[in-house]
């Protein structure tokens, strides 16, 4: 016997709208079962996660500044993936970015100028865009695996990084500790409203949502990314090049990935370390299919995703739980929203012998 | 599912009444952890002092803590949260918190800081350590006398002063017993990683070393030294489970004592800011039992112990010379904290170049 899922003939319009809502629905309910067998006040807990972030002024600013790299990341992915590109690798395309756009602050330190910031955005998406390259070169020309080749090459950029900020980069007031030296005020990125921290990363990863939008709904380089997604061979008999589609999407998902790197390093951080990113370029995977793969869609993915971080802090304070917990509890808002729509789409099908199995045809 | 929901309904609508029932007026002191608190290093040791610090000043206190609050942008965030969160006196307990610590100080100028083993400070915002040196010149002396051959390893962190200058400190320990003592160091650059940690040790092992010492974490490298048959010594924690019969002895940071005393200080309200350097005879830092080695050692350790508890000695007293043979510390003359702290440069008997 083996389980399969069958593809639904029709999708259901009303439950395609309530999939979130009954994810979340079934998170809490869970979850709340998990608060309890711990001894916590399930209520309590839930509203450390869900609400107390979004009550203050200076906890929405957190929201947004954890959400800009998710969100903009996701963005560039999702052109890829429609367009039946696996691009993994964002994670080191944000580090390349961050270590590109970090050249003036870091080597041209005495270079104090107001062309400083903006050709550091633009050196962080070249820089990304470049290390998309790599893995676009390979599959464009000679055909190899691009989830392997950009998976692997993520290492490659955290160990430079890490090299660089051993060794020549490393600030030389900083008492040997594995940083650089700090940015000039000249290569920070502005805060976007006078409330509070928010910089402009989220301003730039609101403003690629949008015009990605604008591109996939109204543009015919939207409808060829659709089409080349949907049957490579409808593309073709259309005129669409496959090759150029994979240079396209992959740089222009690099180069989202390195501007939210450089804007991440230049906003927050103010300094290169050797880990920059608590995985956000994988992350934004997530983000990415849990919008799915709708710019609009990941910008709520994005900040869905950043609340459960926050939300995570204020239950350890609120509850005095490990923070192991409030991973657990992130993941299983995860998978109740992947499976969920997963189950909207397909039904559940057990196959009790091998002859019936052939009749499942296109089921994974 | 009704019924579950409405027991569920029923046991939160009961427990959140308990819960606002609790609440009460006490002061709040807040802790930022860097790692797990159960990390049976550097963390669990600042954690077991929270927990000292509310069984002795429990009826006026309550404590909090966040753990695995990454360096960066996240730590500037969750200390923001706790000074929010009406903490009154934050303590943060890792170098990497420094810069952040700094901002947020700035802004809550209400709320006190204390961060450990950082060199900036503001009207409100301390700092403090240990001078875990004190510690690691013991350990160097039990090293010279139980290995055989002369030569040490050390596992080390990252090359700031703190982290040579127990290097230093075990070398000039050792030294006073065995004039010819080398070490091996090993750079790990990491606190917390058992993998590389255990990679270092076997290397140094390899390497010919017959004690081991660490200014790392875990308990890896006592595990290792366990396996191959050598001694070593704990860091941070009392490492004896990892090594019952390798341990000999660990440097166990018992900051509770400074917990309770800057947070008595708070409730007095004649808190005010220090670069805080205590050492063993604060009761900041202690040695954990001496064990796995002969009566003598065990004596010779413990004496040790008592001359630098008493001030009769001081770990870095002329004369010392440099690695490259230089003079640093004329006969009687001891080094001054300035100097300790900006340390950069190795004394005779460290087999290694510090990375620069």
């Amino acid at each position: 016997m083996r389980i399969e899922l069958e593809r639904r003939p029709e999708v259901s319009r009303l439950f395609s709208i309530l999939s979130p809502v009954i994810a979340l629905a079934l998170t809490m309910i869970f979850g709340g079962i998990m608060f309890l067998l711990l001894g916590k006040n399930p209520i309590t807990a839930l509203h450390s996660f869900f609400i107390e972030p979004l009550m203050e002024v200076w906890s929405l600013h957190e929201l947004a500044i954890k959400a800009a790299p998710l969100i903009m990341i996701g963005v560039g992915l999702s052109v890829c993936y429609r367009s039946n590109n696996w691009n993994i690798g964002a994670e080191g395309q944000f580090i390349a970015g961050a270590i590109a756009g970090s050249i003036l602050p870091v080597v041209f330190h005495e270079w104090h100028s107001p062309l400083v910031l903006p050709l550091m955005l633009l050196l962080g998406m070249l820089g990304g865009a470049l290390f998309a390259g790599i893995p676009a070169f390979l599959k464009a020309h000679l055909n190899t695996n691009e989830i392997l080749t950009s998976l692997m090459l993520v290492y490659v950029a955290q160990l430079f990084l890490d090299w660089l900020v051993r060794g020549y980069w490393r600030n030389p007031g900083g008492m040997n500790f594995p940083e650089t030296r700090t940015f000039d005020p000249v290569a920070v990125l502005p805060e976007m409203i006078a409330s509070g921290r928010t910089h402009w990363g989220f301003g730039f990863a609101l403003i690629a949502a949008v015009a990605i939008w604008f591109m996939m709904r109204y543009t015919l380089k939207g409808f060829e990314i659709t089409v080349l997604g949907q049957s490579e061979r409808a593309g073709r008999f259309a005129g669409f090049s496959t090759r150029k589609m994979i240079w396209f999407s992959m740089l222009l998902s690099g180069a989202l990935a390195g501007l939210a790197g450089i804007a991440e390093v230049s906003g927050a951080i103010q300094q290169l370390r050797p880990v920059i990113s608590p995985g956000y370029g994988f992350t934004a995977i997530i983000v990415a299919f849990l919008g799915r793969l709708n710019p609009l869609g990941i910008v709520v993915a994005g900040l869905v995703l950043a609340l459960t971080y926050l939300g995570g802090e204020a239950a350890q304070l609120s509850l005095g739980v490990s923070d192991k917990v409030t991973r657990v509890f992130q993941g299983l808002l995860l998978f109740f929203v992947l499976s969920c729509d997963t189950l909207i789409r397909y039904k559940i099908k057990l196959v009790w012998s091998n002859l019936t199995g052939t009749a499942t045809e296109g089921a994974h | 599912m009704k019924k579950i929901l409405f027991a569920l309904a029923t046991t939160a609508a009961v427990l959140g009444f308990s819960a606002s029932a609790s609440a009460q007026e006490k002061a709040k002191v807040c802790f930022v952890y860097v790692g797990s608190k159960t990390d049976g290093g550097w963390t669990q040791a600042h954690d077991i002092g929270r927990l000292e610090l509310e069984k002795a000043l429990g009826d006026k206190i309550e404590t909090q803590f966040l753990e695995n609050v990454p360096e960066g942008p996240d730590a500037e965030r969750a200390i923001e949260r706790l000074a929010r969160s009406g903490c009154g006196l934050i303590f943060t307990t890792s170098f990497g918190f420094m810069d952040a610590t700094v901002k947020i100080a700035a802004k809550f100028p209400d709320v006190k800081f204390e961060h450990a083993t950082g060199y900036k400070t503001a009207p409100n915002l301390a700092t403090y350590n240990s001078r875990f040196y004190e510690g690691r010149y013991i350990q160097g002396q039990i090293a010279a006398k139980i290995s055989q051959k002369g030569v040490a390893g050390y596992i080390a962190s990252f090359p700031i002063p703190e982290v040579v200058m127990g290097i230093n400190s075990f070398v000039t320990g050792a030294r006073t017993i065995n004039p010819d003592f080398k070490i091996k160091v090993v750079w790990a650059n990491t606190w917390f990683d058992p993998g590389k940690e255990a990679d270092a040790a076997k290397a140094l092992i390899d390497q010919g070393v017959d004690v081991l010492t660490q200014h790392t974490d875990t308990t890896a490298p006592m595990q290792v030294a366990a396996e191959r048959g050598i001694k070593a010594f704990g860091q941070a924690s009392d490492m004896i489970k990892a090594g019952p019969q390798t341990q000999l002895t660990a440097i166990v940071d018992t900051w509770g004592a400074y917990y309770i005393k800057r947070t008595q200080a708070f409730l007095d309200g004649k808190w005010e800011t220090t670069s805080s350097w205590d050492g063993l005879k604060d009761g900041i830092l202690t040695m954990a039992p001496y064990t796995n080695m002969p009566d003598d050692v065990k004596a010779l350790a413990e004496a040790t112990e008592a001359k630098i508890r008493s001030g009769e000695l001081k770990p870095f007293t002329g004369p010392l010379k440099k690695q490259d043979g230089s003079e640093w510390l004329k006969a009687g003359e001891t080094a001054d904290d300035g100097t300790l702290l900006g340390m950069n440069f190795y004394v005779e008997g460290v087999d290694d170049k510090l990375p620069q």
